[in-house]
């Protein structure tokens, strides 16, 4: 087996197998949009077709983005703040020119949108709709497109809308992907399960900035940025935690998780699937080694199933 | 193409400057497979705060000996932690990454800062058949330490300073003309400061010389997934410096 190209390789432990809003999952662990390309950029590093559980593409918007100008990452304890600003080539482009070399790989993508209007995030969802294609994860919530996806992600009654009208042109999974910087997450989960949404992902970054005192300057080009890895989980893990009283879709985990410990306190907070993110940026088969901590933890406790533990502690 | 998270072995760590220290790390798959110009993405503690990996270029690596060199600035908490590593400590490295520079017969290589460690990578390891020149920009005297490193290296070392303290006083620009019409340079190379390599590229196209820059910028991942580091390249292309450089042709991105 050569390192350099690992892709079939391992054999997938079944008793991580998931099955999330009929997305069928080798293990709980979806790739966070944005932190791992559209996959292939890790088929040196981790076996795409075994060893991660989904993955959700770079974000995508109906035109092709630049991003943001300046800074774009800035490390803070225990975090990263990132202000990429949803680069990306634009749907119609990722959908012939990007989504075919993806195909390849037997795991299931989420085509993870954002984007301007009622009327554009369902246009999204429509170019979206297609083979190779397993969910549509809406971003209601990326921090740093400025009047557009947080607008959007902090009104219920937008939420729903948005829910409403991307359902009713896709047959795929439609999981929105919510923000922490609401008031009351739980509202915004409800308005989702209104809309008829299949599913919830929580939560994006947390907005947050920090300054060079020697410049007297933010350290971010774009002044603010979401915040995301170890520093954000207790937040997270909370919000799920609430989450998942409030609604009877499933939820995905995600904040700062970076071992199989964390997956699993995001499990058993009400998660039935997990996105690893920030991890990735620090090792490139983060996912490979919380998906093994994971199945020692099944072992330890000789789990049927790693579902058994989904809201283990609300029980 | 993908690198080896290798946990390496230091096998010493030494302060060469005011700021800047020298660290030769056991990475048996790095040092057979690196080529001039790639980095290293280094995580200096396990714990989660320095959280992100620190990207340093190799300023050398010797495939018998199993070693790779870093040449790193403290500039930040990280750096500083790296500062403590004595031999014997492991340091997980991620590499080598990124793509190399096409080293071409007779080479002008500029560098300023620590962004000499590429120009050292290139000037000790010309394969057959190169040659190479190299000016050094510096602030002052006080950081000749830098030339002392081409010591054992056959390049021709020229040095400009700021304040005129060592060689000719000005950027390494003043001193390039001269060199370029003196010589047959096939290309030039240079890593350093943006205005700086700028210059450099800007005078390398007067004379009809190929220029390769060495970009630096703020990472998150080095792999080609966050897209932290993109920046604009000609043709309203976009350009990751993690996987697509950090070497870039110089019309690719300054022009």
């Amino acid at each position: 087996m050569s390192e350099r190209d690992l892709n079939n390789t391992v054999m997938p432990n079944p008793k991580l197998a998931v099955n999330y809003c009929g997305i069928a999952m080798k293990n709980p662990i979806i790739a966070a949009s944005g932190t791992f390309g559209n996959g292939p950029e890790y088929k040196g590093y981790i076996d795409l077709s075994n060893e991660v559980g989904a993955i959700s593409v770079k974000g995508l918007t109906p035109k092709g983005r630049h991003g943001n100008p300046g800074t774009r990452i800035a490390e803070t304890p225990s975090g990263v703040l990132n202000c990429i600003g949803l680069e990306n080539p634009g749907a119609e482009h990722f959908v012939g020119h990007v989504l075919p070399g993806l195909m390849k790989y037997d795991v299931p993508l989420l085509a993870n949108v954002s984007a301007g209007s009622v009327a554009e995030f369902a246009w999204m969802a429509e170019t979206l709709s297609v083979d190779g294609i397993a969910g549509i994860e809406v971003n209601v919530s990326c921090p740093n497109v400025e009047c557009e996806g947080m607008a959007f992600g902090v009104d219920p009654k937008v939420v729903e809308e948005v829910t409403k009208a991307v359902r009713k042109v896709t047959n795929k999974p439609v999981i929105v992907k919510l923000s922490p910087n609401v008031t009351d997450i739980v509202e915004i989960a409800k308005a989702v399960e209104a809309g008829g949404g299949n599913g919830v992902s929580l939560i994006n970054t947390l907005l947050g900035m920090a300054i060079d005192i020697h410049r007297r300057k933010p350290l971010l080009g774009n002044t603010y940025g979401g915040l995301s890895g170890p520093a954000v989980k207790p937040v997270a893990l909370r919000m799920v935690h609430q989450v998942y009283k409030g609604v009877n879709i499933p939820i995905i985990g995600l904040g700062g998780i970076m071992t199989g410990t964390d997956a699993i306190e995001f499990m058993m907070a009400g998660a039935s699937a997990v996105q690893v993110g920030t991890a990735t940026m620090v090792n490139p088969n983060a996912i490979s080694t919380i998906a093994k901590q994971m199945a020692d933890y099944v072992e330890q406790y000789n789990l049927n199933s790693i579902t058994d533990i989904v809201g283990a502690v609300h029980q | 193409m993908s690198g080896y998270v290798e946990m390496g072995k230091v096998i010493r760590n030494v302060q060469i400057g005011s700021d800047v220290w020298l660290i030769d790390v056991y990475a048996l798959k790095q040092a057979a497979e690196a080529k001039v110009g790639q980095f290293c993405n280094v995580r200096v503690t396990n714990n989660s705060a320095p959280l992100l990996r620190r990207p340093i270029s190799y300023a050398g690596f010797d495939a018998e000996k199993g070693t790779i060199t870093l040449l790193y600035r403290v500039v930040g908490a990280g750096t500083e932690l790296m500062t403590h590593l004595v031999a014997g400590d492991t340091l997980d490295c991620l590499g080598p990454l990124g793509e190399p520079f096409q080293t071409t017969p007779n080479m002008l290589l500029v560098g300023g800062g620590v962004g000499i460690a590429p120009m050292l990578c290139i000037a000790s390891h010309l394969q057959e058949g190169e040659a190479a020149q190299v000016i050094l920009g510096f602030r002052n005297e006080s950081e000749t330490f830098w030339a002392d490193l081409f010591k054992d290296t056959s390049v021709k070392v020229h040095i400009t300073t700021d304040d005129g303290s060592v060689g000719t006083q000005g950027f390494p620009t003043a001193i390039m003309p001269a060199l370029l019409q003196e010589n047959d340079f096939t290309s030039v190379m240079t890593c350093g400061p943006t205005p700086m390599m700028k210059g450099v590229a800007t005078v390398a196209q007067e004379h009809g010389v190929p220029c390769q820059v060495s970009l630096e910028e703020r990472m998150g991942c080095g792999t080609g997934g966050c897209l932290g580091c993109s920046c604009d390249g000609a043709n309203n292309k976009r350009y990751k410096v993690c996987t697509d450089g950090p070497v870039f042709p110089a019309e690719e991105v300054f022009f």
